[in-house]
């Protein structure tokens, strides 16, 4: 499993792995399917797979530690670069074939509805992300400073989650699973920093107490 | 606190191991199953969309008035493009989920205030008056629309044949629910059986269509099966599906989605240009299948000719 993980190759499939719903997208297309409403099709496959790498990106630290499988970092990179190349692309559908890039009627769509303003900013904070993902970027902010920037996927993964919830009329169960996924994810991040602050004070409180025990 | 509270673990307060590696168990077997599996389906239906046919009765027909001359829609596209619930909230999920629904035999009754309330099967409705084909124009409050030839006669002839009393002011019409036929109605997320409702005046207006067919044939199910509304100058929503009561009211009736949400969703509905959905703009519309959201909504979906009339001294605004 280890081999496996720290081969170049594993990489290069993941890579073409998440190609996979690009090529879904184009595929009926290509075929000449008719799609009775083929922005509505692209818009929401768009989205949807946002937020599926989204979701992927923020198992990655989870399954490293429940795993004992500390080489998936390797992959987390590529992932959260995919979600932000799908977000790309669904912004890119609103912005034209939705608006036909009116700067006017998007900024007053981003000013007046709750859903777009979510979704918009969502988008806007894996901007940064993007950009400083390189290991020049981590070497210039310090690991420190770069993780605290990094941190700002949470807000992304939320804010797309009520983008989600709010967009669809009444069939919230979808967006309600994303929310679970999201949730949980979450707080077992809160779950890990509580346990860290418990094992810190464990290390300063027992030498103390039983200084037998600690000396073993 | 919590730092205090933290030196009176002991040992024995550690999770047992068991119970951690089932934990990991749990999270790998389900979370990357369930993931997995999600992602596997929307792949594929992503991949091969279902391109069923129908095959509907063929009906006979004169040419109806206020048909329009813009381009008709495919029959495809209106038969795998529905907002159903009943069969699903996914737009290509009624066309797949709806093939078995039963529609005969089928009957619609009509009662309340009016002087003859009674029931008239699908043969009886066939046969009140010639059937017409009108080319309308369909727009949905989401932002899209379509063209489409529908088969029928107006509305007001069935109310004629029951007689509403003075004391009707409005009509409430409900749609068939069966949870045993419909078993996604459960997760729509609006109450069913889904309602509707017109002001009296609006369902005499010769406009307002009772639907028994489209394309030259009955109904498709997923399209309303065997019999429907057509109002085409308020959003689709108004248009009420599979239809089995009609009840005349005094009262302004229920309707399905101003119960689920009534600052997005009015009872009148009319569509217009001016008034955005809360959530959307709906100066313009994507007139399917094309790309881009380039059509410019009418007002009252371009029949103001006929209807404006209707709502005279009226603030859109409010009754939106």
């Amino acid at each position: 499993m280890h081999t496996l993980l720290v081969s170049r190759w594993t990489k290069a499939v993941l890579f073409l792995l998440c190609l996979g719903p690009l090529t879904a997208i184009v595929w009926p297309f290509v075929r000449g399917y008719t799609i009775p409403n083929p922005l509505e099709f692209i818009q929401h496959a768009t989205g949807d797979w946002t937020l599926r790498f989204l979701v992927i990106t923020l198992t990655i630290t989870p399954l490293r530690q429940l795993l004992r499988l500390p080489e998936l970092i390797r992959f987390r990179r590529m992932l959260g670069l995919f979600a932000f190349f799908y977000a790309c692309l669904h912004f890119t559908t609103y912005l034209w074939f939705d608006k036909l890039f009116d700067a006017h009627e998007i900024w007053k769509d981003v000013y007046k509805r709750p859903f777009i303003t979510v979704g918009f900013l969502a988008f806007t904070l894996l901007i940064p992300l993007a950009i400083t993902s390189t290991a020049g970027w981590i070497r210039r902010l310090g690991g420190r400073r770069w993780r605290i920037l990094h941190r700002s996927i949470y807000i992304s993964a939320v804010c797309g989650v009520i983008h989600y919830y709010w967009q669809v009329k009444s069939a919230v169960l979808r967006p309600l699973f994303y929310a679970a996924l999201v949730g949980m994810l979450l707080a077992w991040r809160v779950g890990e920093w509580f346990l860290r602050r418990r094992r810190m004070a464990l290390a300063h409180a027992v030498p103390q107490r039983s200084p037998i025990n600690a000396s073993q | 606190m919590l730092l205090r509270k933290a030196t009176d673990l002991t040992y024995a307060d550690v999770t047992p191991k068991s119970v951690y590696l089932d934990r990991r168990k749990f999270l790998r077997g389900v979370g990357l199953a369930g993931i997995a599996a999600v992602a596997g389906r929307r792949l594929l239906d992503l991949a091969i969309p279902s391109q069923s046919v129908h095959a509907g009765t063929k009906l006979t027909t004169i040419k109806g008035p206020f048909s329009t001359d813009e381009k008709i829609n495919s029959f495809n596209d209106v038969t795998h493009y529905n907002n159903f619930y009943e069969f699903g909230v996914d737009k290509d999920q009624p066309a797949k989920n709806s093939q078995k629904f039963v529609t005969s035999p089928w009957t619609v009754s009509v009662s309340g205030e009016v002087k003859k309330s009674r029931k008239f099967s699908m043969d009886e409705i066939l046969k009140l008056a010639p059937l017409e084909e009108r080319i309308y124009r369909h727009r949905c409050v989401e932002g899209w629309s379509i063209v489409v030839p529908w088969i029928g006669f107006s509305l007001s002839t069935l109310v004629n044949l029951v007689e509403p009393t003075p004391k009707a002011r409005f009509v409430a019409f409900e749609s068939y629910y069966d949870p045993g036929q419909m078993p996604l109605g459960k997760y729509a997320g609006i109450e069913l059986p889904y309602v509707e409702g017109l002001r009296l005046d609006e369902a005499m207006h010769p406009l307002a269509l009772l639907c028994v067919g489209m394309y030259g044939e009955t109904l498709p199910n997923q399209d309303g099966a065997p019999v429907r509304l057509v109002v085409p100058w308020k959003y689709g929503f108004k248009s009420i599906k599979s239809l089995v009561k009609i009840r005349f009211v005094k009262d302004q009736p229920p309707t399905t989605w101003n119960l689920y949400s009534s600052q997005e969703y009015g009872f009148y509905s009319n569509v217009n240009p001016e008034v955005d959905h809360p959530r959307w703009s709906q100066a313009r519309e994507r007139r399917l299948p094309e790309f881009f959201k380039t059509h410019k909504t009418l007002m009252f979906n371009g029949y103001g000719d006929q209807v404006a009339s209707l709502y005279t001294g009226m603030d859109l605004r409010k009754n939106y």
